[in-house]
């Protein structure tokens, strides 16, 4: 799971209102490198939630993110920025590990790089 | 001119994991005859809900290849099974999408709405007994509930909520899901539809069908509130006069060819 998707998820349990961002437990941490396309992180940018995406970096071991969102001029010209913008959204893996609902604690498995969000009769 | 596609004897099987078959060529075909548009359309987000074997979402991804201007893909599925063999038959044709164990979307809903650009759905379309519905392993994919509605009934929802303002859903159907009654309630949440690709096998009739927002349909089924809530006043008002002027107002004359 990239952070792109880590992005995107909350926790799914009934009840709970504020699943968003899920925390991280990283048992191990793949890169794979793939090509950048700046359209594309022009594009989903808005999309992104900064701290969730920054925090979330730092504790996959990459510190290269601010911590403040940046403002969007800096993604029509920054070369750099855009690398790192890159490289924390679609190169860093959690390929093992588990990600925890912020409010109630419970653990999703993130094994293989594939989180399991299915949940238990009395949580859904 | 034919384009890359998942090929049969790199994917990866199980026997908890529908295979590919007619239904999934039949989706596959659809993409690719639309390919030229889909190119055009750029699509920034894509998603499979249910993704079984992975032939589906591999074929996409392959089909719009390294013309797809950086478009990312993520797909699910509730049978642990099927993401396992997705993942080695994505691995096997040198594609990535990021893989998430679950129901239809469950945990992807609130953010990743109205962020999808390109959804494509094989839902489980076969009539069984409802307490079929559910079931873990293979039966997953298929079984479909009454007259092979319970799952997609709750897709389609869910479906609404994910697509973008530009999105496009291309789903399976069957005669006995009665696809028209389905395009007709899309219609009321604002969607015009057309079946791309209609397949007769000994065993079914299968439907492909595409779904894409259409706001002169929204503003028909909402008598124009959608526009008059979405825009401020001054807006409205310009907005408004030019739909009076262009004339679908009232329904009768949405396609004449002025939009």
């Amino acid at each position: 799971m990239r952070l792109l998707t880590h992005n995107m998820l909350s926790s799914n349990i009934k009840g709970v209102a504020n699943g968003f961002p899920l925390r991280i437990e990283v048992e191990k941490v793949v890169e794979k490198e793939v090509e950048i396309n700046h359209d594309f992180l022009r594009n989903i940018f808005p999309k992104i939630d900064w701290k969730a995406l920054s925090d979330a970096s730092r504790i996959m071991g990459y510190h290269e993110l601010p911590e403040e969102p940046p403002e969007p001029s800096v993604l029509e010209a920054d070369i750099e920025f855009l690398r790192k913008f890159h490289h924390a959204l679609l190169e860093l893996h959690l390929e093992e590990g588990a990600l925890l609902c912020p409010e109630s604690g419970r653990k999703f498995p993130v094994n293989k790089g594939i989180p399991n969000m299915l949940l238990l009769e009395d949580e859904v | 001119m034919s384009y890359k596609i998942a090929q049969i004897l790199l994917l990866s099987s199980h026997p908890e994991v529908y295979e590919p078959c007619d239904d999934s060529f039949a989706l596959v075909d659809a993409l690719l005859s639309d390919r030229k548009h889909l190119m055009e359309h750029k699509p920034v987000l894509c998603m499979e809900m249910g993704c079984g074997s992975g032939y589906v979402i591999t074929s996409l991804m392959l089909m719009l290849g390294d013309e797809a201007n950086g478009a990312q893909f993520i797909a699910t599925d509730i049978n642990p099974h099927a993401i396992t063999v997705t993942r080695e038959t994505m691995e096997a044709h040198g594609v990535h999408a990021d893989l998430i164990n679950t129901d239809i979307a469950s945990g992807l809903e609130s953010r990743l709405a109205g962020s999808i650009d390109l959804l494509v759905v094989n839902p489980p379309y076969v009539p069984t007994p409802e307490d079929e519905v559910g079931r873990e392993g293979i039966t997953s994919a298929w079984a479909g509930g009454e007259n092979g509605r319970s799952v997609i009934d709750k897709i389609l929802p869910v479906a609404d909520k994910l697509l973008s303002e530009r999105g496009w859903l291309y789903m399976v159907t069957l005669t006995t899901n009665n696809p028209s009654q389905i395009c007709r309630q899309m219609m009321k949440k604002g969607y015009a539809s057309r079946i791309f690709v209609q397949r007769s096998t000994e065993e079914e009739s299968l439907h492909i069908i595409k779904f894409w927002r259409d706001i002169d349909m929204e503003a028909d089924a909402n008598n124009g509130v959608t526009n008059r809530k979405a825009a401020p006043p001054g807006i409205v008002d310009s907005v408004r006069s030019q739909i009076q002027r262009l004339s679908f107002w009232g329904g009768s004359d949405i396609n004449n060819g002025t939009i």
